[in-house]
């Protein structure tokens, strides 16, 4: 069973003489026990994507099921197996990070005081602090624990890396292979290319409300694009399908992804002291679909 | 319940305030009674020369000199207009503080249908409104007691349990409206009680606007009304709860299909 499964899902914003396009034909399909990374720039429709998924907007169209459950139907049987960071964790004021913590098990109807105790410790994090005296990070440190105390089937997680120290990033993606490892499906979605190329299996994608590319990490960084790094003069332009060009002193660096055979001949005919032929890292996978 | 509980907790300090200062306000009111008595004559006399303007407080039709007769002008105005305010803020809140703080996503993304969010914020909104009216009466009795003057405790049950219904009316109306509101909600719930108010005072300056009655809570909340027939006026009631149940359905029907950004 897919752990994420939409079909042609769309979200328009606004009336009907002004729509805005969030999310438009979104088919996505994610596996349950997959880590699973979710690529787009701000305002590509990641956002729009999550909040569709857990009830907080109703789609304008299009299918979508998570853990097996309708997300208009069973929105709550969906939340109560899910576990959900914000990019930007807000609280309500005045109460302290064991408040918090309560509030958010009591809603689940659980009791999850060891899970709390144990995820912070490891996060390092004071229960008894008010939250709004907390700085960005340590907010997110008690979203981190509101998303996983209650251990749920599926975690979705929006920017979660934002505002935590590289140690903190370090152990809270301990945790996360932890969790996956013992099943739970983690839903990733980030700018941060290194992060997902690091800790997910699949990736998609998102482009203006559209999916363009979903495929194992490996085979998006294998993508047909190159990184061709030269040392020397050559005529870029009877290669056509460059992207990405560096120009340096000694010579320039691009992405390639047309014919090799075209490649080999521009190359032969220019004035070539070195060359590097590489593949591309996940970022420039990035770009090579962005630019 | 955990719901309520959280409201109830979040609203504490607002409830605290708001009952401290309307029970404040009535023991002053009270306590000043003993010395406004002795002066009957000359307050009478003021009043008199006052036309419209005491029409529209009702004190040309009580006397003032006697403790119900005061208690209907002075005291349910504090409690009307006080009480008032603080159900008006509570109900437009409610919802729209979700949206405006940025704790809707926090809140929504538990498993929490909409329909609970909607319930329970309503039942700590009425156990606010009945724990303040009750503490409020539980003061204004203590203080009669104090002042050495017997309870009329038909018209002062009947005057408080006026205002009670006001503040219901005011909170579900300001409660609908703000399952539609992002922000802003403040200005609102207050415009919406003064405006209520000064209607009611239009209604009794002048016969040709009476029907403003109708629309505006604090005309059956009129305390020379109530002592004057001994009863509320039922039909405004009906009128002022029909405006309540509106109130509450459009919550209930704009929170559940809601996007929350």
């Amino acid at each position: 069973m897919d752990a994420i499964k939409t079909e042609g899902l769309t979200k328009y914003y606004g009336s009907s003489d002004r729509l805005t396009r969030g999310i438009e034909q979104l088919s996505l399909s994610v596996e349950q026990g997959e880590f699973f990374g979710f690529i787009g720039p701000n305002g590509a429709g990641k956002s729009t994507t999550i909040r569709t998924l857990l009830g907080l907007i109703s789609p304008s169209s299009g299918e979508a099921q998570v853990l097996g459950m309708d997300i208009r139907t069973e929105k709550e049987k969906i939340l109560a197996r899910t576990g959900y960071l914000p990019s930007e964790a807000v609280f309500y004021p005045g109460m302290r990070v064991r408040d918090i913590l309560k509030l958010s098990a009591d809603l689940r109807k659980k009791d999850c005081r060891n899970d709390a105790a144990a995820l912070c410790e490891r996060l390092q994090l004071d229960v008894s602090r008010k939250v709004d005296e907390l700085s960005f990070g340590n907010r997110k440190k008690v979203a981190i624990v509101c998303a996983l105390q209650h251990e749920p089937e599926l975690l979705v997680l929006d920017e979660p890396t934002g505002g935590l120290d590289p140690l903190m990033q370090r152990e809270f993606f301990e945790i996360l292979r932890e969790r996956n490892g013992e099943g739970t499906t983690v839903f990733l979605s980030s700018h941060i290319l290194s992060e997902v190329q690091r800790n997910c299996t699949r990736a998609a994608i998102i482009r203006e409300g559209r999916i363009i590319a979903c495929d194992s990490v490996e085979a998006l960084s294998r993508s047909n694009a190159k990184r061709v790094s030269i040392h020397g003069r050559m005529d870029l332009a009877s290669l056509g399908r460059v992207k990405d060009l560096r120009e340096t002193q000694e010579g320039c660096s691009f992405l390639y992804s047309g014919e090799i055979k075209v490649l080999l001949a521009a190359l032969a005919d220019g004035e070539i002291r070195d060359l590097s032929i590489s593949e591309p890292d996940l970022e420039e996978v990035f770009l090579h679909y962005y630019s | 319940m955990t719901l309520t509980k959280h409201e109830l907790r979040q609203g504490r300090i607002s409830f605290a305030v708001w009952t401290g200062a309307i029970s404040v306000l009535l023991v002053i009111c009270l306590l000043v009674f003993p010395e406004m008595k002795g002066q009957m004559e000359s307050i009478s006399r003021l009043f008199a020369a006052m036309g419209s303007f005491a029409a529209a407080f009702g004190m040309d039709r009580l006397n003032f000199g006697t403790l119900t007769g005061f208690y209907a002008i002075e005291c349910v105005n504090v409690l009307g207009l006080g009480g008032a305010f603080f159900a008006s803020l509570i109900g437009i809140s409610a919802l729209e503080k979700e949206e405006r703080d940025g704790t809707a996503e926090f809140l929504l993304t538990h498993p929490v249908s909409r329909t609970r969010v909607v319930t329970e914020k309503l039942m700590a909104i009425l156990l606010q409104i009945a724990a303040m009216n009750l503490i409020v009466l539980l003061v204004s009795l203590f203080s009669i007691c104090a002042i050495k003057e017997a309870i009329p405790w038909r018209e002062i049950l009947l005057m408080h349990f006026a205002c009670f219904l006001l503040q219901i009316e005011l909170a579900a109306i300001c409660f609908g409206i703000s399952a539609f509101l992002r922000r802003g909600g403040f200005g609102i719930g207050l415009g919406i009680a003064t405006a209520l108010y000064f209607l009611n005072l239009i209604a009794n300056m002048s016969g040709k606007v009476k029907f403003l009655k109708y629309i505006t809570p604090f005309g059956y909340c009129e305390g020379v009304d109530v002592v004057t027939d001994g009863r509320l006026d039922v039909r405004l009631v009906m009128i002022g709860m029909l405006f309540a149940v509106f109130g509450v359905a459009a919550a209930y029907r704009n929170y559940c299909r809601k996007d929350i950004h």
